[in-house]
């Protein structure tokens, strides 16, 4: 199974203005982990997402995706192998309807036919979506939209999935539902995400992006717990780990 | 840039219709484009003074529209909205044109006036044609119908992009809009400086967006190639909706049928 696994070596990256995004960062990610990359805004998450499916080439360091070090050569496959779900789902949607472009990397990857249809159905049958096959994607609400969008990627059979802020900007019952969705996907997943309670509740391992430097890589939890460390890199702890703001206030009122 | 709102939201809707399941609806689109060409076609090739001729054309959008269920006083409303225009370019014939041709008792109606409700008539034959062809079959429908017709790929593909990005980009120009606009304190109109610098916006934003569009399509192996997953089958049902239609249109070009309606009524009644 050694084509799950992630292994980013002294990865650099400095844009055409100058801007150095990445300045260095290094691990390796194995199968079946699931990792939030976590950072402020500008901290050089989405430089690194961009990287994984070699959209964007390292200034200098070296990436591998399982057994292939990531080249021009080697790119096809990669780009199979990860499935990268992005943070706009209107840049992921862009045929006339949800069925065909889900059907989009399956008729890309050389399917026809009647296999086409079978990968096409499972994928929105998993993130329930099934009703939607013939809707164009501009009559989706938001969190239609996202699941759609997972929904394109799965549909690639992918083995690594990476997800650029999954839950943004979609209600909390929606929010539920995407977590739901992601927790069944069992290969190894990475994340990027503001949303720190979801990171708490899908990924044991969480790196801390701090200004193009890796600040921290370990158990969430144990991450979470570093308050000083957060409050360095413009972060803040998730809102389960606080108290219940309601017990808090009756606690002081009794109190008075 | 509320009209253009409303235009495309127009758009969504006509293709809200496209999704209806009658018989004309499951026809192959390519029947029902080639059908739409060969109308056009006949209605523009009349010369230019006739009017008459022209009514029995009205036979296509009257059928199609009951056959495939479309709301016809939602149709005449998109029609209409095209006559203004229609009418900018056809009011100067009247004056270019005096010539006398028509002696109605003291009342003369001079050629100009006679190419003049040609025009519109011919107008609303054609768009209206054309917008029961969208209402029908989808504007998606009718871009792959012109690639399996021979268009090169690259422009249908063009086509489609525009259709479904044009809807996202509007709402961003909505929304930029409104954003001046709010903080405009009441004053009306556009600066030349605001403009500009709300269209460049929207053009970079255009640009980042077709940037970041690319990249999805890359994840998902795009090689440049767009594969289709079940091309429709042209098959007696096509070819006889396209025979039939045909023969109907070129019947009506030849024959001048309010003539002969005429005629034969004069004939019977001596």
């Amino acid at each position: 199974m050694s084509h799950h696994i992630v292994d980013i070596i002294d990865l650099c990256h400095t844009y055409a203005d100058g801007t150095e995004a990445l300045r260095g960062v290094s691990f390796r990610i194995t199968h079946g982990e699931s990792v939030a990359v976590i950072g402020a805004n500008g901290a050089g998450k989405s430089t690194l997402l961009l990287h994984l499916n070699g959209y964007l080439t390292a200034t200098s360091g070296a990436i591998r995706i399982g057994d292939f070090p990531l080249t021009k050569g080697t790119l096809p496959e990669i780009r199979r192998t990860v499935g990268m779900v992005f943070h706009d789902p209107d840049d992921q949607l862009f045929m006339p309807t949800v069925f065909e472009d889900v059907a989009f990397g399956p008729l890309n990857l050389g399917l026809m036919g009647a296999d086409v249809d079978q990968r096409v159905e499972d994928a929105l049958e998993r993130v329930g979506a099934a009703h939607l096959r013939t809707r164009p994607p501009y009559r989706l609400s938001g969190g239609e939209k996202k699941r759609v969008a997972i929904a394109t990627v799965l549909a690639m059979a992918p083995d690594i999935l990476v997800m650029d802020e999954p839950t943004s900007g979609i209600d909390p019952y929606g929010r539920r539902q995407l977590i739901k969705i992601i927790k069944e996907f069992t290969h190894t997943k990475i994340f990027t995400s503001h949303d720190l309670d979801m990171v708490l509740e899908l990924c044991p391992r969480t790196i801390i992006l701090h200004r193009g430097l890796i600040a921290a890589d370990g158990p969430t939890e144990e991450v979470f717990l570093n308050t000083a460390l957060l409050a360095q890199c413009h972060l803040e702890q998730p809102l389960s780990m606080h108290g219940c703001l309601l017990c808090h206030r009756k606690g002081k009122e009794a109190a008075a | 840039m509320r009209y253009i709102d409303g235009a495309v939201r127009d758009f969504k809707d006509l293709d809200l219709l496209a999704t209806g399941e009658t018989t004309i609806h499951r026809l192959d689109a390519r029947a029902k484009v080639v059908v739409t060409l060969v109308f056009i076609l006949s209605v523009l090739s009349f010369g230019k003074y006739e009017v008459a001729a022209l009514f029995p054309f009205f036979i296509y959008p009257a059928v199609m529209m009951a056959l495939g269920n479309l709301p016809a006083g939602y149709i005449a409303k998109k029609i209409v909205f095209v006559i203004p225009f229609v009418l900018a370019v056809a009011i100067f014939n009247p004056l270019v044109d005096g010539q006398l041709m028509i002696q109605l008792g003291p009342f003369g109606i001079t050629g100009g006036w006679v190419s003049c409700a040609s025009i519109i008539i011919r107008s609303i034959l054609t768009v209206g044609a054309a917008i029961i062809l969208v209402s029908l079959t989808g504007f998606t429908g009718i871009c792959r119908a012109l690639e399996q017709l021979g268009m090169p790929q690259a422009f249908a593909v063009q086509l489609l992009f525009l259709y479904r990005y044009i809807f996202v980009l509007t709402e961003e120009g909505g929304r930029a809009s409104r954003a001046r606009e709010l903080r405009s304190c009441g004053k009306k109109g556009l600066s030349l400086a605001s403009y500009t610098s709300l269209v460049s916006h929207l053009l970079l934003r255009t640009w980042e967006r077709a940037e970041r569009i690319h990249i999805a399509m890359l994840a998902r192996g795009f090689t440049g190639e767009f594969h289709t997953i079940h091309p429709k089958r042209f098959g007696g049902k096509e070819i006889s909706f396209v025979i039939a239609w045909s023969a109907i249109f070129i019947f009506i070009r030849l024959q001048d049928i309010p003539q002969l309606i005429g005629t034969t009524v004069m004939r019977m009644i001596s």
